[in-house]
């Protein structure tokens, strides 16, 4: 029995004069993203896309786990492959669907005729499947309104296609159809979010973390290597940054007043970050921030830090509540990793009372003290590490 | 000669698996969790490992916890998932010939309440998958089956668990005790279905003292097991990292190393000796099915005790077991659930190979077995 895979494209379809471009970049991230896991072609033809292996013996479980991860896809389904004849569709459709058969209760058939010089009608089809399948399947009512499986029928150009019901896709655009942005990795559970949040609306990746050794281990950034490799599962290959960030980090503790640390390290990240963005190509900046979570995301924090920044900042978790950004971090599995206990370089240094609502002028004013500012942040931006990060295989 | 055919008591370990445990006491002996270098050595080792048994169930290494060994794997699994969902359910479903590390934890279960029901085995020692359909309700919190029968060697349908409780509706989980099917058939949970999985190192040419419990992603589970968080806290405890590190080089050269279908077809043609010379004495018989896992071979001489002639092959170098070795002195559970007479149940041994045993070691056992049944009958 032959396998593929069908591939519905969601909002795609809107892009009117553009989608070919939508669907190329689509069809190049498919390719990624099944290097190494499924040989295969992959074609499109009328809003559908093939995934067709090529190898032997395709480990199509795989497959499907990465296609449900490749953003731009709304549904998609693993279908078998039959001729075009009503006894082998029944007799093919019969084998392959035993196993999902077995997990429900109730089923029904649709059928979908596309090319017209089929013999059998759309409801024929149909009646003559589902009398075999009931046949061979004692366990199993029809239930037309709100059956536990679907299976569709779709007769094509060359083939039919028989396949369960569809499974939902990651949504959003495919990967580099909205340009580059530097994700701000910390190590924490909301700044994979904010990147997964991005690349789902077509964002491609840079990552940047800000590393100060000795206060920060060496497996605090493993932990960061984790999940970017864990985020790149979505949003494929992320060239990570990482910022030699001791010095400014020592300096600001010595020589500003101690309510004013947070502020101006994230002012200095973003100086450091920009600097790398902008050598990156990047048009926006990623944080993980969400509105009064702590001292440093209040309006007035924000405000602060985005007065260093010339490029758009985004903050796709401004307005989630901590319980729905661990939600999502479980949902794309980076929970776990964010949760290992390490000290990260936003945790150093801390002040006991932050400044709450610190105004710009203070903050530019308690910077003051910094002595060579933007020759430490050049620094860091020409001494950051480049590891390149590919999503994990298994 | 010398031939051991008790490897599903216990096996050899691997000079690979002995290098490594030597390794991991002289030359990389911390403590995975100190957060020095000497830490982040044991560390990197503990990971690697952890990948190497991830390659083994074809799933990802954070799915992958190292335990103690199978029956800490079994006792986890089942403790742990009854524990994170018996809000959702009363019903837990079995086999009435587990090993006792899932049987005495039902056992402590049912006394606690929950419904536990055993599915019968039949005459070649399997539950039938209308069984376990038949069996599993919306209640159906857990359904815990071995993939392979220590006993008898034969091979249970768990792949129909999952299918079962989708179709029930249910929100149980399915846990496997793979003890004796790994290295021997395919363990990848997509295949059997699985949301944990046990394994144990000492079975597959490794090092005693250490398992692994496969637990998929999102599967909930309170571990019975309580201290420093170890493992994300389902095995707390400073993890026995030479063992550990000799299970993963067992793992490594002993199964991803080897083809095993290869294997199968090697103790299938050594089974067949045995068993050839077991069926030429007229009052000779097999009590493993014929769709058993040739790994291992169940048998009797009907009217020698199954002690004598244990003893008599032991004298000539052949090492064989009196049903399990774990349960010495009890008649077996699995033979009597099977449905077969005492008299052929006092006489039952089994055989289990490895694919690390000859035909010539074969040949001897055939021989040596023979030469019994014509010595030591009475009557």
């Amino acid at each position: 029995m032959k396998e593929i895979i069908l591939i519905k494209n969601g909002e795609l379809a809107l892009k009117g004069l553009n989608r070919g471009t939508f669907e190329d970049m689509l069809i190049r991230n498919l390719k990624h993203q099944l290097k190494g896991i499924l040989e295969c072609d992959i074609s499109k033809s009328q809003s559908t896309i093939y995934v067709v292996p090529t190898e032997e013996d395709p480990d199509m479980d795989a497959a499907a786990e990465a296609v449900s991860k490749v953003f731009g896809i709304a549904r998609f389904s693993r279908a078998v492959v039959a001729p075009k004849n009503m006894q082998q569709i029944v007799e093919v459709s019969g084998k392959y669907l035993k196993d999902q058969l077995a997990e429900v209760k109730t089923f029904k058939v649709e059928a979908k005729r596309a090319d017209k010089n089929f013999p059998l009608k759309s409801p024929e089809i149909s009646r003559e499947l589902g009398g075999y399948l009931l046949k061979n399947n004692p366990h199993l009512k029809v239930d037309v309104h709100d059956p536990d499986i679907c299976v569709t029928v779709e007769v094509r150009e060359k083939y039919a296609y028989i396949h369960g019901t569809q499974a939902f896709g990651a949504g959003g655009m495919p990967v580099g159809t909205a340009g580059r942005a530097a994700i701000l990795l910390s190590g924490g559970i909301d700044s994979p979010v904010a990147g997964y949040m991005m690349a789902k609306r077509g964002v491609n990746l840079v990552g940047i973390h800000f590393a100060s050794p000795p206060y920060t281990s060496d497996r605090a950034e493993k932990k960061v290597h984790e999940l970017a490799a864990e985020v790149a599962e979505y949003a494929g290959r992320i060239p990570l940054f990482v910022v030699p960030f001791t010095e400014i980090q020592e300096h600001i503790k010595d020589d500003c007043p101690e309510e004013y640390f947070t502020i101006i390290m994230r002012r200095c990240m973003m100086r450091v970050a920009e600097q790398i963005a902008r050598k990156q190509n990047c048009g926006a900046l990623i944080t993980g921030e969400s509105l009064g979570q702590v001292a440093s995301q209040t309006m007035g924090a924000l405000q602060c830090t985005d007065s260093v920044a010339t490029l758009p900042v985004f903050r796709p978790v401004i307005g989630m509540d901590k319980t729905e950004i661990i939600e999502l971090s479980r949902k794309i599995g980076t929970f776990e990793t964010s949760i290992e206990p390490y000290e990260d370089c936003c945790t150093i240094f801390t002040p006991k009372h932050p400044r709450l609502r610190p105004t710009l002028e203070a903050c530019v004013e308690a910077e003051q003290g910094l002595q060579d500012l933007d020759a430490m942040v050049e620094r860091a931006a020409d001494g950051a590490k480049l590891v390149v990060i590919d999503p994990v295989r298994y | 000669m010398e031939c051991y055919f008790d490897n599903s008591a216990t096996t050899s370990p691997l000079p690979e698996a002995v290098d490594a445990v030597t390794k991991a006491l002289t030359e990389n002996w911390g403590n995975p969790s100190s957060l020095h270098k000497v830490g982040d050595a044991a560390n990197e080792l503990l990971e690697a490992s952890r990948r190497t048994l991830a390659g083994a169930f074809s799933c990802k290494p954070a799915e992958v916890y190292f335990t103690a060994g199978g029956t800490e794997s079994n006792n986890i699994a089942v403790f742990g998932t009854v524990e994170a969902l018996k809000r959702r359910g009363n019903r837990i479903i079995t086999t009435a010939v587990e090993h006792p590390s899932v049987e005495e934890p039902m056992k402590r279960l049912e006394a606690e309440g929950f419904d536990v029901v055993r599915l019968p085995v039949d005459g070649a020692g399997r539950v039938s998958e209308e069984a376990i359909f038949g069996a599993v309700n919306d209640k159906t919190i857990l359904v815990s089956l071995m993939l392979v029968n220590n006993e008898v060697g034969s091979i249970m349908p768990v792949e129909a668990a999952a299918k079962a409780l989708k179709r029930a509706k249910a929100p149980g989980y399915v846990h496997v005790d793979a003890v004796q099917g790994f290295g021997k058939v395919p363990v990848g949970p997509k295949a059997l279905g699985a949301d944990l999985i046990s394994v144990s190192s000492h079975k597959v040419h490794g090092p005693k003292g250490v398992g692994a419990l496969y637990v998929k992603k999102g599967t909930r589970l309170v571990s019975p097991v309580l201290g420093g968080g170890q493992e994300e806290g389902i095995r707390s405890g400073t993890q026995g990292m030479p063992a550990i590190a000799g299970f993963a080089a067992a793992v490594e050269k002993g199964i991803l190393d080897r083809d095993l279908s290869q294997s199968i077809a090697h103790v299938t043609a050594l089974r067949d000796t045995v068993k050839e010379a077991a069926l030429s004495v007229d009052f000779g018989a097999i009590n493993s099915g014929d769709d058993a896992l040739p790994y291992i071979l169940n048998l009797s001489l009907e009217g020698i005790p199954s002690e004598v002639l244990r003893n008599y092959l032991s004298d000539r170098g052949v090492y064989v077991s009196t049903g399990s070795a774990c349960s010495k002195g009890h008649r077996s559970t699995v033979l009597t659930q099977m449905g077969l007479e005492a008299r052929r149940i006092d006489s039952a041994v089994r055989f289990s190979f490895s694919h690390t045993n000859t035909l010539e070691e074969a040949a001897y056992a055939a021989a040596a077995l023979k030469e019994a049944a014509g010595t030591l009958r009475r009557g």
